[in-house]
């Protein structure tokens, strides 16, 4: 029994999440969020994992009867690291929104609500 | 909240979700193993479609309707993008005679920028292209396409950029992607009775014209993401370079 490339997951998860709470810098705390969402990756790729098998398209090489590893969690991660990457331009805009605003981009000085 | 709090407040929840997702964990089957239902059934419906790239089969054919989803994401983040980069009142544009961040680039990256720029054109074309025979497809080449123009910046001025990248043109390029795969859609619809549904005839398993409308659907997205990139990365750029703002607004 192997469960390593699932802890692996759970320590990137926590490691991104521990990134956003000390982080002093905005930009930071995005890329500490892509750190986490890389834990579903991890996690997402390991399940469809089989050992001694290749990858899922076929070929002149590869016949549709050998072994693959799980086509569908690589879609999922496909849609994953789309998603990841529109969340990241989202929230760098932010950033930008916010440091031109309030001249600062720590989040520790953004404290009072306005409006 | 203060700092201390706040990690008090972390590890607490950290060490809560770590007990529950090893406990979640053991109970798994062991990584590695040989007992993957849906992959059976994926690789199966596949091959039925004449689709040797079993994860373009999966995300065009067989759950279509989630990369519909998916893109949709990808457009509405690009829109929102742009309006949370919009200039504002204090800024004003700044020209190129006048701005004194132009970058000084050596003979050889430029010639070096300018053999690769149609290199990688092509090889994001050639991805795009074959996404349902090799691993790729409309996301991945379609990255690669809007990289491959930013190129350009690399190996000379953002000016040239700027001239070769009209961003109207490849904000209409977006809205046809993202049309297009819904008009995709609806023939489905149409032909067979089922949104997205894979009306086109199969082919031969392993020739370019095959796997019915799954290339078709790689085109569209491939339009739709390089298209989509380059709108974004246009209006960071802009923020970067073009605009300067107010010196007295930012306090």
């Amino acid at each position: 029994m192997s469960y390593y490339p699932y802890f692996v997951a759970g320590w990137l998860l926590l490691a991104g999440c521990f990134g956003i709470v000390r982080s002093r810098n905005l930009v930071h705390a995005v890329v500490s969020l892509a750190i986490a969402q890389a834990g579903t990756y991890v996690l997402l790729l390991s399940v469809g994992y089989q050992r001694k098998a290749t990858a899922p398209v076929f070929g002149s090489t590869t016949k549709p009867n050998t072994n693959v590893v799980d086509p569908v969690v690589q879609a999922l991660t496909l849609t994953d690291i789309v998603v990841s990457a529109t969340v990241t331009a989202l929230l760098l805009a932010l950033a930008i929104q916010i440091s031109k605003r309030h001249g600062t981009v720590d989040p520790d000085e953004l404290s009072a609500l306005e409006g | 909240m203060n700092r201390s709090t706040r990690y008090v407040l972390f590890f607490t929840g950290g060490a809560l979700i770590a007990v529950l997702y090893v406990w979640g964990v053991v109970g798994m089957p062991s990584f590695g193993s040989h007992d993957h239902p849906y992959r059976d059934r994926a690789v199966h419906a596949s091959v039925a479609h004449a689709t040797p790239n079993v994860v373009s089969s999966v995300n065009f054919d067989q759950r279509g309707f989630d990369t519909l989803g998916e893109e949709t994401i990808f457009f509405a983040s690009v829109v929102g993008a742009a309006a949370l980069l919009r200039p504002s009142k204090e800024e004003r544009e700044q020209h190129a005679a006048n701005r004194d961040n132009l970058l000084q680039v050596l003979a050889s990256t430029r010639l070096l920028g300018y053999v690769l720029l149609p290199l990688t054109l092509l090889v994001g074309f050639d991805v795009v292209a074959h996404g349902h025979l090799t691993p790729g497809g409309g996301f991945q080449g379609g990255v690669v396409l809007a990289t491959g123009l930013h190129v350009l910046y690399v190996a000379g001025r953002y000016d040239a950029l700027d001239r070769l990248r009209p961003v109207t043109v490849f904000e209409h390029g977006e809205v046809t992607g993202a049309l297009a795969f819904v008009g995709l859609g609806f023939a489905g619809l149409a032909v067979s009775g089922s949104f997205l549904a894979n009306v086109i005839p199969f082919g031969t398993f392993g020739s370019f014209l095959s796997a019915g409308t799954i290339d078709l659907f790689n085109f569209a997205v491939g339009i739709e993401i390089s298209c989509g990139v380059v709108v974004l990365l246009a209006h960071f750029f802009e923020q970067a370079i073009v605009l300067r703002g107010n010196p007295q607004a930012r306090s």
